[in-house]
């Protein structure tokens, strides 16, 4: 085993060996612009850029004009969801997201919000799904956009994708989904999920990072929107820019690999997760799964350690890379909002920890990190006060707590 | 974060862990913060009511590395100390003797309010003693 062992995959991913080598010609001799149109150096690049279009598409089920290539999942949530909300702006001006979203769409909205547009956060159910009748009733005659996540990034659970689109398609909304967790992971097809736009990102698929695309439907809709980046007219005037090529490449190239080894990897991954948790819950009382475990991510865990504090939990398991969403451990000092959204309270959300598995990640590690989590859990729970409580039979929540 | 290696040392080997009888009368109980925040500490300390000074001392925390340390190292501290002493301890004594960062200030502030809250407990304790005594004669 190597230390540390890496179980964060949501954050990133490590580059996959054979994305590089496919790379490697466009980092050194083969330098040309795609857009140089009149010599050999102009058209390789050209090449390499359509084949690695057409790798993407195949993964999603698009055609290869549909994508437009960005510098990552911000900048595709950013140009789908202010594109739309520029080019559709006399047609209404109401959009719908959820609560749960990665900030990249919300602060998006946010900033909509400023310029007139009007915004509904849908609340999730405890499972972290969304209600498909409270979005319906959502909809309104100005409402111009959906935008809901394919999958979340810190519970992996993975909305009714399929079923908003066809929502979304009946009242004649667009549909954008941030599907930065699931492409690739997971079979997304753009026809068969209804979805107009969707976003993607190299780095969470074990292609680089800084580059990703924005799928942008062609047909029954033909999509339309509003740059937000002027110049040279790059992506049919989507999306200004000489290209990233080696980056690019890249991201063609680890969709490729996706397309191959996704059905074995997340039936290898599904099963490494569930030990995991077995594991845990065998040997450690109050532990609670955030969000529903039916439709999640295979190679997500997202537990919460009753009692435990999730940084000091990090602490004692410093050779182990995961995340939690305590506070401590935010930039914010607030505990994560996607937990809160959950309704769980703010309790469990400064308990809990965030495995994500990924392609690189063998069974000897998950036994390891398994033994490690159990071993600190237990010692930390011998300083608690809480679970001293707890085991005494105190109600935490009637407690007279002195706020600070 | 990097931790210093005086949390370090705190968190992989907390001083004076545990619990005291509530109920002695010479034991006072500290317990601030609140699950919601992220940090909670119980800090007890047991007086010699003959001397004033604190004879033992123990925690338990839930919270971050820096809020185990800052009560473990609290504990230290009010060993051997008279209560009026115990009173006098600041949380920058704290924040400088583990190199806290400011984002972890809170904690000692935290351990402060935790010392506070377990003498002003056995004070109560001692004071309330007397007229108990006087009632049953
Ligand atoms: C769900 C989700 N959306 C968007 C992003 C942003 O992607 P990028 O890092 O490519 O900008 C991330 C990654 O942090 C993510 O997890």
């Amino acid at each position: 085993m190597n230390f540390p062992i890496y179980m964060d995959y949501h954050a990133t991913t490590p580059m996959d060996p054979r994305v590089l080598e496919a790379m490697m010609p466009f980092l050194t001799n083969k330098f040309g612009n795609a857009a140089s149109r009149n010599h050999a150096f102009g058209w390789e690049a050209e090449e390499a850029v359509e084949l690695a279009r057409k790798q993407i598409a195949d993964l999603i089920g698009a055609t290869p004009k549909e994508i437009v290539f960005t510098s990552g999942a911000t900048e595709s949530n950013n140009l789908a969801i202010k594109g739309v909300a520029e080019m559709y702006a006399e047609r209404g001006n109401h959009i719908i997201t959820a609560a749960t979203e990665h900030k990249a769409t919300l602060d998006t909205c946010k900033r909509l919000e400023k310029h007139g547009c009007r915004i509904t956060y849908l609340p999730v159910l405890a499972s972290g799904l969304i209600d498909l009748d409270m979005l319906k009733e959502a909809i309104t005659d100005k409402t111009i956009l959906i935008s809901i996540m394919y999958a979340n990034n810190e519970i992996g659970v993975v909305q009714q994708v399929r079923e908003i689109g066809k929502i979304a398609k009946e009242r004649g909304v667009l549909f954008h989904t941030d599907a930065v967790q699931a492409v690739g992971k997971i079979p997304v097809n753009v026809i068969a999920d209804n979805v107009d736009l969707l976003s993607l990102s190299g780095h969470k698929l074990y292609g680089p990072k800084g580059v990703g695309a924005l799928y942008v439907r062609r047909k029954s809709p033909r999509v339309q929107l509003t740059a937000q980046m002027d110049g040279g007219g790059h992506e049919r005037g989507m999306r200004s820019g000489t290209l990233n090529v080696p980056g690019i490449v890249g991201l063609g190239k680890a969709c490729e690999l996706c397309r191959q080894e996704m059905d074995s990897e997340a039936k290898r991954l599904g099963a490494l997760r569930d030990k995991l948790r077995a594991k845990l819950e065998a040997e450690l009382d109050e532990t609670y799964v955030n969000g529903s475990m039916e439709s999640r991510l295979p190679h997500n865990l997202n537990i919460s350690f009753a009692y435990v504090e999730g940084e000091s939990l990090l602490m004692g398991i410093n050779d182990v890379a995961v995340s939690s969403g305590s506070a401590c451990t935010s930039a914010t000092l607030e505990p994560s909002y996607v937990l809160k959204a959950l309704g769980a309270g703010d309790d469990l959300a400064h308990s809990s920890i965030r495995f994500g598995l990924g392609r690189f990640t063998t069974e000897e590690e998950v036994d390891y990190v398994a033994a490690k989590v159990i071993d600190v859990v237990k010692k930390l729970r011998e300083l608690s006060p809480l679970y001293e409580m707890f085991k005494e039979g105190v109600d935490l929540s009637k407690v007279q707590w002195t706020a600070h | 974060m990097a931790y210093s290696n005086k949390v370090l040392d705190h968190y992989n080997h907390p001083r004076n862990v545990g619990s005291m009888d509530k109920s002695d009368p010479n034991v006072g109980t500290g317990m601030v913060g609140a699950p919601e925040c992220g940090d909670v500490m119980k800090l007890q300390v047991k007086v010699n009511p003959e001397t004033g000074i604190i004879e033992d001392a123990k925690f338990k925390t839930f919270g971050c590395g820096s809020a185990i340390a800052s009560s473990s190292l609290a504990t230290e501290m009010l060993k051997g100390k008279t209560v009026d002493e115990a009173l006098a301890i600041k949380n920058t004594e704290i924040v400088n003797e583990l190199a806290l960062p400011p984002v972890k200030i809170h904690c000692s502030v935290l351990a402060e309010d935790a010392i506070k809250a377990a003498i002003s407990d056995y004070k109560k304790k001692t004071g309330a003693e007397v007229p108990a005594a006087t009632a049953s004669h």
